[in-house]
């Protein structure tokens, strides 16, 4: 093989990611997104919310929700641009906007979920 | 029923026109009469010069695909009275270049074909004194539905990501792999996969699902794309995990 | 004049005078119901990508005090982030659907040697979505 192909790879993450946002964000999206701000449930409080968010097992959950559905968002996105607005020739900016917007975000969920009190 | 239904057929002539345009004709309504019968009609009865592809009538020789109402459609199993009272639009297949009225350019179809090997490759042929190879019923059943493709590029005009790159390798193409792949005769995983892996292969479909929904026979072409990207995905990392003088 | 197919280009018909080739539209998923639905799909990863931000943003609240948190809460109620919400919720929710309509199509499963049915598949998918769901509701509703 000439080159290793990187294409198996963002495929998995993709698939990983979507794996993810198909089990896990909708859920959590009702509850934040309508629940809670519409009064249905009662909002969970500061303390316990900051006791969750200690939890290391809650630290790494969240790691993962935020950061596989960022590259399965990436990956998508990419193919979108390429197929809906026919902008092949700007794939590298595409590529980089996308992967690297996935990066990014993922570093920055590890330094926020580091950084918690 | 009624007496009759309008067909408006594409005409184009590259000695002609710069554009295909539409001509519409009366072609009797008959319950049994599906488009190709309409089109048989007009050729005998009306316009001799109308060109279009067809041959065993019957929905297994690939030949009549045509866009029936923007729709990819084996014309010789499309009911003209699914379309009453009309009219019936038939146009040639879509995204792919036009030769003359109906008639489309395949020749790009017929080399993707070739490029994936569909043939059984083995290390080793066995010499016919040891016999004929043996499978199992359960070893047909794994690819028995990717041999039933009858290349009539119904899925190539139904695949939006062929449509906006010409050289996409295409859903029969990659289900024709995948055909060879899952033989227990076959050892050319591994060649096809190389071809195949490169830009224009698997890794430029979406998973939009036309292709299977418009396959007369049923062989699930965006199936076998998934499946293939998950044996792709497993043998990338096998490959940085495995040395690959291991295989 | 050769002919496009003894050309020596790789996959690809070239252009031949003769030939017409249709160009494809910017708005070719307009054109049909089921390009525009496998559009809709693919743009909710927009929206996954959206709810990522909220976590984010909950997270930095979190860790910020109880005013940060307030803050945040208050953001939430705000009619434009419902609105927002809403159209967010039916796209992850869309995302869903359809992946777990795609998982059987995407894998082969075979239980002594036969392929197990698709609906079956599916069935355990949403499943699996609802006790998710009740483990994620019971964590979070708990405190």
């Amino acid at each position: 093989m000439a080159k290793r192909p990187i294409e198996p790879f963002l495929w998995t993450l993709f698939s990983a990611g979507g794996v993810v946002a198909a089990f896990l964000i909708p859920f959590h999206f009702f509850l934040w997104g309508l629940a809670f701000p519409l009064g249905w449930l009662k909002t969970p409080s500061y303390e316990s919310s900051l006791a969750l968010l200690r939890h290391p097992l809650v630290r790494i959950y969240l790691f993962v929700l935020c950061s596989l559905p960022l590259f399965h968002w990436a990956h998508r996105f990419r193919y979108t641009l390429y197929d809906g607005l026919q902008v092949k020739h700007l794939n590298e900016f595409i590529d980089i906007f996308c992967y690297g917007g996935a990066v990014l975000g993922t570093i920055l969920a590890g330094y926020l979920l580091l950084s918690v009190p | 029923m009624a007496e009759s239904i309008q067909l408006e057929v594409t005409r184009y002539s590259p000695e002609k026109g710069a554009a295909p345009s539409s001509q519409t004709f009366e072609v009797p309504l008959r319950r049994d009469w599906v488009v190709l019968d309409a089109l048989n009609h007009i050729k005998d009865q009306m316009d001799g010069t109308l060109t279009y592809r067809w041959s065993c009538r019957m929905g297994i020789c690939g030949s009549c695909g045509m866009m029936v109402n923007g729709e990819p459609k084996l014309t010789c199993a499309t009911f003209l009275h699914d379309y009453a009272p009309g009219p019936v639009r038939v146009e040639p297949l879509r995204y792919f270049p036009i030769v003359r009225d109906l008639v489309v350019e395949m020749s790009d179809f017929m080399r993707k074909l070739r490029k994936v090997k569909p043939w059984i490759i083995r290390e080793e042929e066995k010499p016919v004194s040891q016999g004929e190879y043996l499978q199992t019923p359960v070893e047909l059943d794994t690819y028995k539905q990717y041999s039933m493709c009858i290349n009539c590029m119904l899925c190539y005009a139904a695949c939006p990501v062929y449509g906006l790159d010409p050289l996409f390798i295409g859903p029969a193409a990659i289900a024709l792999a995948q055909r060879y792949n899952l033989d227990s005769r076959d050892a050319g995983s591994r060649e096809r996969l190389e071809i195949i892996s490169q830009h224009e292969g698997i890794w430029g479909c979406t998973f939009v699902g036309e292709c299977t929904k418009v396959c007369p026979k049923h062989v699930d072409p965006s199936g076998a794309i998934q499946q293939y990207k998950l044996t792709a995905a497993k043998d990338w990392f096998k490959s940085w995990l495995m040395p690959r003088g291991a295989k | 004049m050769t002919h496009g197919e003894h050309d020596a280009v790789q996959g690809y018909t070239t252009h031949h005078p003769r030939w017409f080739r249709k160009r494809v539209s910017t708005y070719w998923w307009l054109e049909q119901w089921a390009y525009l639905k496998f559009v809709l799909r693919e743009l909710s990863s927009i929206f996954v990508a959206g709810f990522i931000v909220i976590v984010l943003l909950w997270i930095r609240a979190v860790s910020g005090g109880p005013e940060a948190y307030e803050t945040f809460l208050n953001c939430m109620k705000s009619p434009l982030v419902v609105v927002l919400s809403v159209i967010g919720i039916v796209f992850v929710a869309l995302h869903s659907v359809t992946w777990f309509g795609l998982t059987p199509r995407a894998m082969a499963v075979r239980v002594a040697g036969k392929k197990l049915p698709e609906f079956l598949i599916i069935a355990v998918n949403y499943a699996a979505w609802i006790v998710a769901s009740g483990f994620i509701a019971w964590v979070v509703l708990r405190g």
